[in-house]
């Protein structure tokens, strides 16, 4: 079909191809759907509304391939839909190989889509595919169909078999529902033959083409008096394509075909169209008059299964349609660019507003008051605006998450262990950029649970675990962090071979690291082998990688175990890179950032109340505990003219532990906006970022992690 | 072995090309003009603890983050002062923007290919690697610096 | 101007018929599925319904059923968009109440050239 159409008559050209577009966005969402709903599908007990829902997902991306001439993605769907149809209807029962077919379809579907996105050549052959799932349609895959009804098993089972049962099964009893649906049962005339035999060919294809129906003699086998032999079938198949089949050895004027079925009432016929014979023109058609339902016996039962399910699909519906059916809130679709692009206009305007809040200072505020009310104002918009900003990149870890099931089912296929999922916290939001970048260490570590982490069945039984390990991802919100977690319960980590295998690798370790930081050395540069590091995606990754990969979104992990029970890795990331809540504080000459998320309290202090401990460290008391004392003074180097006693101290708190911070004062809290430092310098230890204050100065923003886990060494 | 690096480098340059020049102590330089985002006065960049003496800190310019190198102090030229007439050129590198302290600007000047010389072996305090010819323009010299190079080697610290 | 109400969970559907349709002068509703359908004609006047068979919340034909109910909509010219042309669909298309039928994929040009012939006058 092409792309354009003519209208000789209005000279109009219908571009078909502004819609691709659409089309292949919504085809993705349907895919992911698809996989979703066939990962979850119980073949024990699958429910109608997931059935209906996956069967809609391959309907809808057929409808619209065929419409927009994608053949391929259209031939492919089509069988989908047939099995997908019989599914739904419970005339056969799903598998566990009808789902990891279709799941296999799917991840084709996604390539045939891309490739035409991209106007380049798929080069799949999906000749092998189409006809593994066409036998499971008609019931000669894999899986023995657990039937349900009698003709439809019948038809579907071997035909050489049931040449002569299944018809008499059929017409033995024709008003109880006996046919599927589709099927259509035809009295079939060849003749006058010269070779009555030539019809006994006819015969046998219907034994050789799986799916074609069932045949069966109405004549005995002897032809009648004008040298034409009588047959009556069963089939789905169009009397043309039956046309088709029977001309390979019979002349197409030889051949008449009737419809007598049930399903085929005088009513179905005079549906002609203006349009030439009834063979031709299936496309368009009229009812006549509005009737009263006919045939309520045979057609209602039909209707009532088409419809029912479907009117009643409420959540797996929601689910399967997620972009059409936009149920509760319209959405509206908007390209990334456009929106990072909002953002750091947002962003500069926080510095102006912040240039002018300075400025506005130093007026008089009596003389200049409607000026200064007019500030107020403009801070509390502009900072409403950012939050508003940031929050349309904010989008839930499902985005993440929703990819591991499916990667799980995968690997304990290839690795011959049973896996299983749980996920907490997929709602849990995480700013876009971040989820981009967390996605491949996350997907690193998912997979070294399933390889190194949990055992093989038989081991886990000796140790009287459960067959099916577990791993379960997790996702809070934790002041201004979000902190994930992967856990499983497999064989944990072993603190003596991690140690000696260190030594090997040559890194300097001692028997006396806590276990933190033992475990801590699965992330040391080196310490994985070649042979352990798993290519997740085509690339070489190594858990130090994935540490890295962590730390230069300004996160850290950390990794916790039981041996025998379990590991757990955290890693906390900030909630988002752009903006954020900082203290700014003095520190003689210079001006430093304290990020407030992570700021317990400030407080007077003179010299006095600084203990020293061990000639070099010192610490304070507070509220009955005694903390590291930290002079950022001599933190960061800066320069004194005057000696200086007493100051601000500012307890602050970060990965489970707290430190005190010595600045000469506090300056102010304000939003802002963080700058990145190694776009053009580099890493700078203890610097998190860089922004830009009021007066156009730039400031740095302390790493209190990284402060932290100093103070800890 | 300088004459024959610079051979390499000098082939490229074959048609004329436009040099900014500039200052250090007595020495006069000239790197490609279209390396040469801006001119700017000096302003007091933000210090960065533990940087090398010659990073002086970072600035903010129009919203980017942009480090600020002291060529005098790297090279040990002159005395580093900061006034008025302190200039700085900020660098477009392409994968970085740096800033870098100059003790003043000249003009852009053309050379063609017959009037750049290679360079003798001489004592200088830019590694001889990174300079890529002489350019004689009437009685002045100019030291030809490939400055993108120069700023991405170790030793300026910026990566 | 005559009006038409188009049916459809599928999007890029929607958008094509939608635009070959107003390309031609024809007023378009447009809804996701049944029950939106029925939310969105309210009082209206509508000339012709299309509208496909498998959506979410409520389906084609069960639209068709709802839409004889209403007094105004007796009448109206109904055609199930559908992507096969069994004798079961047909017939539950008439029970339904539908006036015909159309088989998917159609191009613009049929789509148009087939509204006209079910539109009275």
């Amino acid at each position: 079909m092409s792309d354009t159409h003519t209208s000789e008559s209005s000279g109009d050209v219908f571009d078909l191809s502004q819609f691709h577009g659409v089309f292949y966005e919504e085809a993705g969402e349907n895919l992911t759907s698809m996989e979703a709903l066939l990962l979850e599908t119980d073949e024990s007990n699958a429910d109608d509304e997931s059935l209906n829902a996956i069967f809609r997902c391959a309907h809808s991306i057929k409808g619209g391939a065929a419409t927009f001439g994608f053949q391929d993605v259209a031939d492919l769907t089509h069988v989908m839909e047939t099995l997908l149809d019989r599914l739904r209807r419970r005339e056969l029962a799903i598998t566990s190989g009808m789902i990891d077919t279709l799941l296999e379809s799917g991840d084709v579907l996604k390539h045939l889509l891309a490739s035409r996105q991209s106007g380049t050549d798929a080069g799949i052959d999906c000749t092998e595919l189409v006809a593994r799932i066409g036998a499971f349609a008609h019931g000669t895959g894999a899986a023995a169909p657990a039937a349900v009804a009698p003709v439809a098993a019948a038809t579907a089972a071997p035909v050489a078999a049931s040449m002569t049962e299944a018809p008499a099964a059929a017409s033995a009893s024709p008003a109880a529902a006996p046919l599927a649906p589709g099927e259509r049962v035809l009295e079939i005339a060849i003749g006058p033959l010269d070779q009555p035999r030539l019809a006994d060919n006819v015969v046998e294809l219907f034994g050789e083409i799986p799916g074609l129906g069932t045949i069966e003699p109405s004549d005995d086998g002897k032809p009648d008096a004008a040298q034409t032999r009588h047959f009556r079938v069963v089939s789905t198949v169009t009397d043309s394509d039956l046309l088709d089949l029977f001309s390979f050895h019979v002349s197409r004027e030889q051949v008449s075909i009737r419809e007598v079925g049930a399903a085929a009432t005088a009513v179905a016929t005079p549906v002609a169209t203006p349009v030439a014979t009834p063979e031709a023109d299936q496309t368009f058609g009229l009812f006549e008059d509005l009737p009263e339902p006919v045939a309520a016996g045979v057609q209602a039962p039909a209707a009532v299964v088409v419809a029912a399910p479907k009117a009643e699909a409420p959540r797996a519906a929601d689910r399967a349609a997620p972009a059409s059916a936009n149920l509760e809130s319209s959405t509206i679709r908007v390209p990334t660019e456009k929106v990072d692009q909002l953002i750091n206009l947002v962003g500069e305007m926080v510095i102006t507003q912040a240039m002018l809040a300075q400025t506005g200072r130093g007026l008089d505020a009596v003389v200049h008051q409607a000026m200064a009310t007019a500030l107020t104002d403009l801070e509390r918009n502009t900072r409403l605006l950012q939050e508003a900003v940031m929050a349309i990149r904010m989008i839930p870890m499902t985005a993440v998450f929703n990819r591991f099931p499916r990667m799980l089912r995968d690997l304990s296929g290839r690795l011959g262990k049973k896996l299983e999922l749980h996920t907490i916290g997929e709602d849990t939001e995480l700013d876009k950029g971040l989820i981009e970048k967390i996605t491949d260490p996350l997907t690193h570590l998912v997979r070294n649970s399933a390889d190194h982490g949990i055992e093989m069945p038989a081991d886990r039984i000796a140790a009287g675990k459960p067959e099916h390990g577990t791993v379960t991802l997790a996702a809070a919100h934790q002041g201004g962090s979000i902190v994930i977690e992967v856990r499983d319960d497999g064989r944990g980590l072993n603190r003596a071979k991690l140690l000696a295998k260190a030594r090997e690798r040559g890194l300097s370790v001692s028997d006396s690291m806590s276990d933190t930081e033992v475990y801590g050395l699965i992330f040391a540069p080196g310490f994985s082998t070649a042979a352990e590091v798993t290519d997740v995606s085509g690339r070489g990754v190594g858990m130090d990688v994935v540490k890295r990969n962590i730390t230069s979104l300004g996160g850290s992990v950390e990794i916790d175990s039981v041996e025998g029970q379990g590991m757990r890795v955290s890693v906390r990331l900030p909630l988002t890179l752009a903006i954020m809540d900082g203290m700014s504080v003095g520190v003689a000459d210079e001006t430093y950032i304290v990020p407030l998320a992570s700021v317990v309290e400030s407080i007077h202090m003179t010299a006095s109340d600084v203990k020293s401990v061990g000639g070099t460290g010192r610490v304070v008391e507070v509220r009955n505990e005694y903390l590291p004392l930290i002079r950022l003074d001599e933190l960061f180097d800066v320069p004194r003219s005057v000696e200086h006693n007493g100051g601000i101290m500012i307890v602050v708190e970060a990965e489970g532990g707290r430190i005190a911070l010595l600045v000469d004062d506090l300056i102010g809290q304000h939003q802002v906006v963080v700058k990145n430092l190694e776009a053009n310098y580099r890493k700078v230890p203890g610097v998190s970022g860089a922004t830009i204050l009021g007066d156009g100065r730039v400031a740095l923003i302390l790493d209190v992690s990284w402060l932290i886990r100093r103070v800890r060494h | 072995m300088n004459a024959r690096a610079n051979a390499v480098v000098n082939a490229v340059v074959e048609r004329p090309r436009e040099y900014l020049t500039f200052r250090l102590g007595e020495e006069e330089y000239g790197i490609d003009i279209l390396k040469v985002q801006e001119i700017r006065g000096y302003e007091q960049p933000t210090r960065i603890a533990n940087a090398p003496s010659f990073i002086k800190g970072v600035v903010n310019l129009r919203g980017v983050i942009v480090p600020i190198v002291d060529m005098r102090l790297k090279f040990g030229l002159g005395s580093a002062e900061y006034n008025d007439f302190t200039v700085v050129i900020i660098l477009n590198l392409g994968a970085r923007v740096v800033g870098m302290v100059v003790d003043s600007v000249s003009d852009v000047m053309e050379l063609s290919p017959e009037q750049i010389r290679d360079t003798p072996e001489i004592d200088s305090v830019v590694d001889s690697s990174y300079i890529t010819g002489l350019g004689t323009l009437n009685d002045r010299m100019l030291i030809l610096i490939a400055i993108e190079k120069l700023m991405g080697t170790a030793e300026m610290a910026l990566a | 101007m005559t009006s038409i109400l188009a049916v459809d969970d599928s999007a890029s559907m929607r958008q094509m018929v939608s635009f070959t349709l107003r390309s031609s002068g024809y007023d378009v509703i447009e809804a996701i599925d049944g029950q939106d359908a029925l939310d969105k004609i309210g009082d209206r006047h509508v000339d012709l319904v299309l509208t496909d068979q498998n959506m979410p919340r409520m389906d084609g034909l069960t639209l068709i059923r709802e839409l004889r109910c209403v007094d105004r909509f007796k009448r109206t010219p109904i055609l199930m968009l559908t992507t096969e042309s069994s004798d079961e669909m047909k017939q539950a298309g008439r029970a339904a109440g539908a006036t015909g039928w159309m088989v998917k994929p159609f191009d613009p040009q049929r789509l148009l050239e087939i509204i006209s012939k079910v539109l009275p006058n």
